[in-house]
């Protein structure tokens, strides 16, 4: 029925299926060098270094994810340790970056107050700004603070991206004022405002705010900040289980993998729900 | 009434700290609401920013603490510094064509998506972004453009006939910066895409119906009238983000070709700031350069807004 309603006159069959046909071609491109990277770790050793190269493993095996599961149970940290404290980075500033980047964003886009125009600079410097000394100096502040060989050292610096901020300010720019304003006539406070009348309406800014905020965390390593092997998250270790070099090609290939499944089951949900949000009638101005 | 218009008077001629003071007051609720975040900011965004500025007029090596040396680190990098030239060269040839490509394509993309049924949405938003989504997987166009016959482009390109030989696609200096460019638009639909899609996905439905009434035929139209229009803050959003992957490209020939590359084809600044940060470790120099970075970004982010504000306000 929905998509009935969409299809309109100058929309032809013929159109959709000629974009179908290009999307899946800019596809094909897309996937390749990821099918390449699944097929290789479901080769076995020999076949990794076959003349000429194998677009598909002739016996496909899960040795190198039991390989991986072998080297990753006789560590000295359990490994569930490791995947622990990923899980518990991911999701605390998921949280967190969700909650109070849109808070912020809804002051900045919506809010009357002096200093507005220097905080939405600062963002913005801060979004260009690259610097190699710039983990130094995080180094240092986060000493002085106390913070180093914490989970605060990992979890706190990756809250308040100046990014996210960027992306729901945008978003929330677009709701009309109109309803902001009655939003307080009914006596809504900005605390209410926000999180029932404003939030509601950007929902698919929040969910792929989600997807970025969760891909970040997913790949914070911490080095330099993290000295105690039981804090370190998930990449550090696969880190070192595939920088054991050529031997292990296979289970490092197995754990590019594997590391790579989360953060696509959360863009999968994200993304599924964005998409549910096209039936409700958006609010734009 | 006489009071009244004293008060009035005082009001005009209260001076502007005092006015400030008082919205501040009125706006505590407001500052209460983004506090959370801008704490968090300031302690490890913006203090190690500002912290970082002035250490490009430092001599800095991480053991001895920084000396000033005022601009002698910029006077090296302009009139001696011949890498960095070549660097500057690299990185504004490599934002000029991949920035535009993946902008357009980002956008083009997104926006074709978004003509196709409900859950094929998802799965073409899946395959796009997919790249972005599985990190570092990129090194695996090292398998395809390996310089030997294993190379998969190599062995299928002689296959059929197109080469008589192995191609040192990452180490030949002709063919780095085309192989770069290609990897880095194959990466380049990430967070700029993404909220395009979700922009894309909250044009309320009456407009295109709206539209549709009004005489709006084709798709184009539909495009261009509709679509466009409301799309302004999505897509000054994806030129920021488009600038910065532009501009800070450099991880992906630092990992393909060999580092530093053949004549250094796929030197960027970053590069450099890497080559001096992180192995020589000169963090002054390191510093000067990324300052130098910093100037370009701004400039550049200044003109994509004066460009797309004239199209967009």
């Amino acid at each position: 029925m929905a998509s009935k309603k969409r299809k309109q006159i100058g929309k032809s069959r013929a159109g959709d299926i000629a974009i179908f046909i290009m999307l899946m071609l800019v596809g094909l491109f897309m996937l390749f060098p990821i099918y390449l990277s699944v097929i290789q770790s479901v080769k076995p050793s020999q076949e990794l270094f076959l003349f000429p190269p194998k677009l598909y493993a002739i016996a496909p095996t899960g040795q190198n994810f039991v390989d991986l599961l072998n080297t990753a149970s006789n560590m000295w940290v359990p490994f569930s340790r490791y995947i622990f404290n990923s899980v518990f980075v991911a999701v605390v500033v998921t949280i967190c970056q969700l909650l109070f980047s849109s808070s912020a964003a809804y002051v900045l886009a919506k809010g009357e107050f002096p200093g507005k125009r220097a905080l939405n600079k600062a963002i913005e410097l801060a979004l260009l700004f690259t610097s190699s000394v710039m983990f130094i100096m995080q180094y240092m502040v986060m000493a002085f603070m106390g913070l180093i060989d914490t989970y605060f050292a990992i979890t706190l610096p990756y809250i308040a991206t100046p990014m996210g901020l960027f992306l729901m300010r945008q978003f929330m720019g677009q709701i009309p004022d109109a309803i902001i304003e009655a939003a307080k006539l009914d006596g809504a406070g900005h605390m209410r405002t926000c999180w029932q009348v404003v939030i509601p309406n950007v929902k698919p800014a929040i969910l792929t705010l989600m997807i970025f905020a969760f891909q970040g965390a997913w790949q914070v390593t911490g080095y330099s900040f993290i000295y105690s092997e039981e804090l370190k998250p998930l990449p550090t270790v696969m880190q070192q289980i595939s920088s054991a070099g050529i031997a292990r090609a296979g289970v490092a290939a197995a754990a590019v993998v594997i590391t790579m499944i989360p953060p696509i089951a959360v863009f999968l949900f994200c993304q599924s729900n964005v998409m549910e949000t096209m039936a409700q009638s958006g609010m734009k101005d | 009434m006489a009071a009244q218009a004293n008060t009035e008077i005082l009001h005009i001629e209260d001076n502007k700290f005092r006015y400030t003071l008082r919205e501040m007051k009125r706006s505590r609720g407001l500052y209460l609401l983004m506090a959370p975040f801008f704490i968090l900011f300031t302690i490890f965004t913006f203090v190690p920013v500002v912290m970082s500025l002035p250490m490009g007029f430092t001599n800095f090596n991480m053991v001895q603490l920084p000396q000033w040396v005022g601009l002698d680190n910029f006077y090296v990098l302009f009139l001696e510094d011949e890498v960095f030239l070549k660097a500057i060269q690299n990185t504004l040839i490599f934002a000029v064509v991949t920035g535009p490509i993946s902008y357009i394509l980002c956008f083009l993309l997104a926006w074709l998506i978004n003509e196709m049924p409900g859950a094929l949405k998802t799965v073409f938003t899946f395959i796009f972004y997919a790249p972005t989504l599985a990190g570092n997987i990129y090194t695996t166009w090292q398998l395809i453009f390996s310089g030997d016959t294993y190379g998969i482009a190599n062995a299928y390109l002689i296959k059929l006939g197109i080469l008589n030989g192995a191609r040192q696609w990452l180490t030949d200096a002709n063919y780095i910066f085309g192989v770069v460019i290609v990897v880095q638009l194959w990466m380049s639909l990430g967070a700029g895409f993404l909220s395009l899609r979700a922009g894309l996905q909250g044009i309320p439905r009456d407009r295109y119906e709206a539209a549709a009434v009004e005489g709006v035929k084709n798709r184009m139209q539909e495009l261009l009238m509709v679509t466009v229009p409301a799309m302004g803050p999505q897509m000054l959003f994806a030129a920021v983000m488009q600038i910065v992957s532009s501009f800070t490209a450099g991880d992906v020939g630092r990992t393909l070709t060999a580092f530093p590359s053949t004549d250094y084809a796929a030197h960027t600044i970053m590069t450099h700031a890497y080559d001096y940060g992180s192995i020589r470790f000169e963090m002054g120099y390191a510093s000067a350069i990324c300052f130098v970075l910093f100037g370009v970004m701004i400039l550049a982010n200044w003109g994509i807004k004066k460009l797309l504000g004239r199209y967009l306000d």
